[in-house]
Order: structure tokens, then sequence, then C-alpha cells
């Protein structure tokens, strides 16, 4: 049948940072470019984002942290969505860290790290890239 | 561990699941039926038999009148005594782009992490095969999963957005003060389908006018309604009016339990369901234009030796000779 359903991507922030001006703009960009997007605002716990994420039945779960939490944050996303059977989500990060963390969290399982000043482009390029490759599920 | 190894679960595996209350398999046919997948057809056929106990409930109005914002409230309300609930939020696509940014304002506070509650988005873009049809199949899903109330919230402007409405067993439509001549803003005709009124954001001093005016409307209704409509004004921010609507929508469940009225509702939506489902094969099947039997009937038109009716019936002819 006629096209592809469109790419759903949930975005987070998770923690307590309270700028989202940069996520605001990113999902903009993403449904600019045909996605679904679900943004679900501010100070979210990673329980919140998983359970939205699972509902939703999104392919890709962005979560952006500017608090310096994400060697907390991350594991603790991973390990609810496998407690969930959701595994097959692919979790992308976006914020600053310094590159081995990058690096550990990339072996604990985020699929892609998309830290600040990742233009919109690559941003779009990176999910439809991800989504691909992972297939029909 | 990202990729899943062993390709797509069959849809009908997940049916079981469903009935279990299980969210994955229940967020993952919604998917599968939001994509018009025909492979998914016989599972929610067997979801269809397990429908029928939820009280369905449509939420619509103008853009920007507060029905997000209202149905947290209510479904807040709702957790608060124990129900449980699905919630079909439909946000309109962007027209340029087809993509779309959803339902950020139901899943807030409380409600985020409570597995009483399911929240599923969905944008108005064709979902394949029709928003109707992919939004009641959600509604069916959730149903089926042994929710208590399902919600649906869909602007109240395109025919689609309309004929899910109509599907509910109680139809609420939102107004709010504020949006211009917004009793006139809304398609025409739905006003009228609303089984409740509520006139949200009263916390607004503009809303006493919104309220009259709506009284004044129904006062003139050219058929006097079955039930007396009641009109609600709430406010999200007091939290006024909540569970007066709340008590509004039982007294309209139990307006329909009695008399065989609910039965006849659902039938009638039944019927309308099915028609539309057959309108869109229809459509579906024709789309292509470029089968060999299309092309000789559209030649024969073209030729006067069929008048448009004519040609109209013998494409219904057709319709029988494959399977859609
Ligand atoms: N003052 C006041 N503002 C409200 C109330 N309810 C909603 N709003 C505001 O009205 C705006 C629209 O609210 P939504 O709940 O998103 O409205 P909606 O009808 O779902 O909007 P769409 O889905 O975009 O059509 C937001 O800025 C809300 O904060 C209320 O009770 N009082
Ligand atoms: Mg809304």
């Amino acid at each position: 049948m006629a096209d592809q359903p469109a790419i759903r991507v949930l975005i987070a922030k998770v923690g307590l940072d309270g700028h989202d001006r940069g996520v605001k703009i990113v999902a903009r960009c993403l449904r600019d470019a045909g996605m679904d997007v679900i943004y679900t605002g501010l100070h979210k716990t990673p329980e919140d984002v998983v359970r939205a994420a699972v509902d939703e039945d999104v392919d890709v779960l962005g979560i952006s942290l500017l608090s310096g939490a994400h060697m907390t944050i991350f594991p603790r996303v991973i390990a609810l969505l496998e407690e969930a059977g959701a595994s097959d989500i692919m979790l992308v990060g976006g914020g600053v860290m310094p590159d081995e963390d990058a690096t550990a969290l990339r072996a604990m399982g985020v699929a892609e790290l998309l830290l600040q000043d990742t233009p919109p482009d690559a941003i779009v390029a990176a999910i439809r890239r991800l989504v691909a490759e992972r297939g029909p599920r | 561990m990202t990729v899943q190894a062993s390709g797509p679960v069959p849809s009908r595996r997940l049916v079981d699941g469903v009935l279990a209350g299980d969210r994955r398999a229940l967020a993952r046919l919604i998917s599968r039926a939001e994509a018009g997948e025909e492979e998914c057809r016989p599972a929610l056929a067997d979801i269809h038999r397990h429908t029928g106990r939820a009280h369905i409930v449509g939420v619509t109005g103008v853009p920007g009148s507060g029905k997000s914002t209202l149905v947290r409230a209510c479904a807040s309300a709702m957790r608060a005594v124990g129900r449980t609930l699905g919630v079909v939020a439909v946000d309109p696509s962007s027209p340029f782009s087809g993509g779309a940014i959803l339902g950020d304002r139901i899943r807030m506070g409380a409600l985020a992490g409570d597995p009483g509650v399911f929240i599923r988005s969905m944008a108005s873009r064709g979902a394949l095969g029709g928003l109707a049809h992919a939004a009641l199949d959600a509604v069916d899903l959730m149903d089926a999963a042994g929710f208590d109330t399902v919600l649906i919230e869909t602007v109240g402007v395109g025919q689609d957005e309309v004929d899910i409405v109509r599907a509910a067993d109680t139809t609420v439509v939102v107004s709010a003060p504020g949006l211009g001549d917004d009793i006139q803003a809304i398609k025409a005709g739905v006003l009228e389908i609303a089984d409740i009124h509520v006139v949200s954001k009263s916390d607004r001093p503009d809303a006493n006018r919104t309220f009259a005016e709506l009284k004044q409307m129904l006062l003139l209704a050219q058929v006097p309604p079955e039930r007396h409509i009641p009109v609600v004004a709430t406010s999200a921010e007091s939290g006024e009016g909540i569970d007066a609507l709340l008590a509004e929508i039982d007294s309209h469940s139990s307006f329909l339990a009695s008399d065989g009225r609910l039965a006849r509702r659902r039938r009638r939506n039944a019927a309308a369901r099915a028609v539309k489902i057959a309108e869109e094969m229809v459509r579906r099947r024709y789309a292509a234009g470029d089968s060999t039997a299309m092309a000789a009937i559209v030649d024969r038109m073209c030729a006067r030796e069929l008048d448009p009716h004519g040609a109209a019936r013998a494409l219904l002819a057709t319709l029988d000779e494959v399977a859609p």
C-alpha cells in the first residue's frame, strides 16, 4: 500500500534543567521532515518517558540532558525499556557530555548521541538512518 | 540489542497480549492499524469481538478551545475515582510536510506514569486508509484491553474528525471564549451533535457571553432534542466544573442505558462505520485508475457509448472481480 507510515519520535527532557528551547526547535525540524513528534515537556522522570514511548510506540526515543546526569539517566532508561520489552525502541541522546561518557553510553546500547550543536539536518538524517537500519518491526 | 533479531511478531500473536492488558502489544497493534497494514486485519477482527464494554466519549471543538487540557482534567478526575481510561488524541498534521507535533498537553502531571491511563496520539494526516478508520481501530483496541472509558479528542473542523466523534456513545462539544466568532467557527453541524456542551476557560471574564450564546442557540434548536442538552462551564485552571462534567457524562450514560438507547446508538454508529470503510475500499480500488476494466469503461464513456451514471454502474459491477 501507499507510502511508509511516518517515523514516530518522542522527545523528552529528563531531570532538573529547565530549558526546552533547543528540543522544541528539534521537534519542529523533525515535524518539517515529515515525522510525528511527541514532545512530553520538562522535568520528566525516566519512568514517565519510557511509559509514554511504549504507549506511543515510537521508533525513536530522544532524551536531551544538560544537567550532567546522563551517566545515571541513560542506563536507567535502557533498563526500563528492557523491562517493558521495548528494547527495539532506539534511544538517542542529546545535550552535552565528555567523549568518554559518550563512548560508554554507546557501549551500553544508546543508539546515537547527537550532542549540542548537531545541525538539524544531521539529526533528521541520523533518525532516518537508524529506522532504516532497524527495518520493519 | 537495539535490533529485533526475529523479525516482526505476527499481529494475531499480539491479540492475547492486548486482551490481557499488555501495553506493548496494544501499542504495536495500534501502529499497524494506523499504517493500514492488511496483515493486521484478522487480528483486529479478533479484537472487535471483545469490544463494546467501554464507554466511549468523544471530545471535539475548535482549535485551541481547551480540549486537551479538559481531557487531562477529566482523566485525572476519573482516575481519582478508580476508573481506567484510554485516550486517543488526534492532532492536525502540517499541510506542508505531513509531519505533526502531537499530544503535548494531555500527558502531564500525575497522568504521565499512571498505568491506569493509556494515551495515544495520532496525526490527522491520512492515516493510510483513513483517519476515522485508524482512530476507531485504536478505540476498539483500548476497549478490548479493558479500559473502562475511552476518550477521543479531535478538532471539530474536518469531516473525518466529525465522523470520529460521531462514533462515540457520548459526544462533548467544547467552546471557549476569546476565539473570535467561536460559535460560527466550528464545522456546521458539529454543535448539533453534542450530548453535552462545555464552555471551557470559565475563569475568563468573557466566558459568560459564550455560555449565554450557547444557551440561546440551544433554545432556538429546530428539532427539540430527545434529552435536555446540558451546558457545563469548566476551568482547567481552577478545576471548576470538572466534577459537574463527569456527572453529566455519567448521567448521559445512564440515559443511554435505558430503553435500549445505547443499542440503537451503537447500531447507527456501526452502520456509519461500515459504510465509511466500504467507501474507502471503493475509493482505493478506483484511485489507481489504470485497471484495464476501468480503462475500457472510461473509453466507452468518452466515446459517448456510456453516460456517466451508466459508467459508474459498470465500475461498481467490477468491484467483485478482485478482492480489494
Ligand atoms: N484560562 C484558561 N486557559 C485555558 C484553559 N484550558 C485551556 N486553556 C489554554 O488554552 C490553550 C489551548 O489549550 P488546549 O488544551 O491545548 O486546547 P485544544 O483545544 O486541545 O487545542 P488544539 O488541540 O490545538 O485544537 C492553552 O494555552 C491552554 O493553556 C482554562 O480552563 N482556562
Ligand atoms: Mg489538543
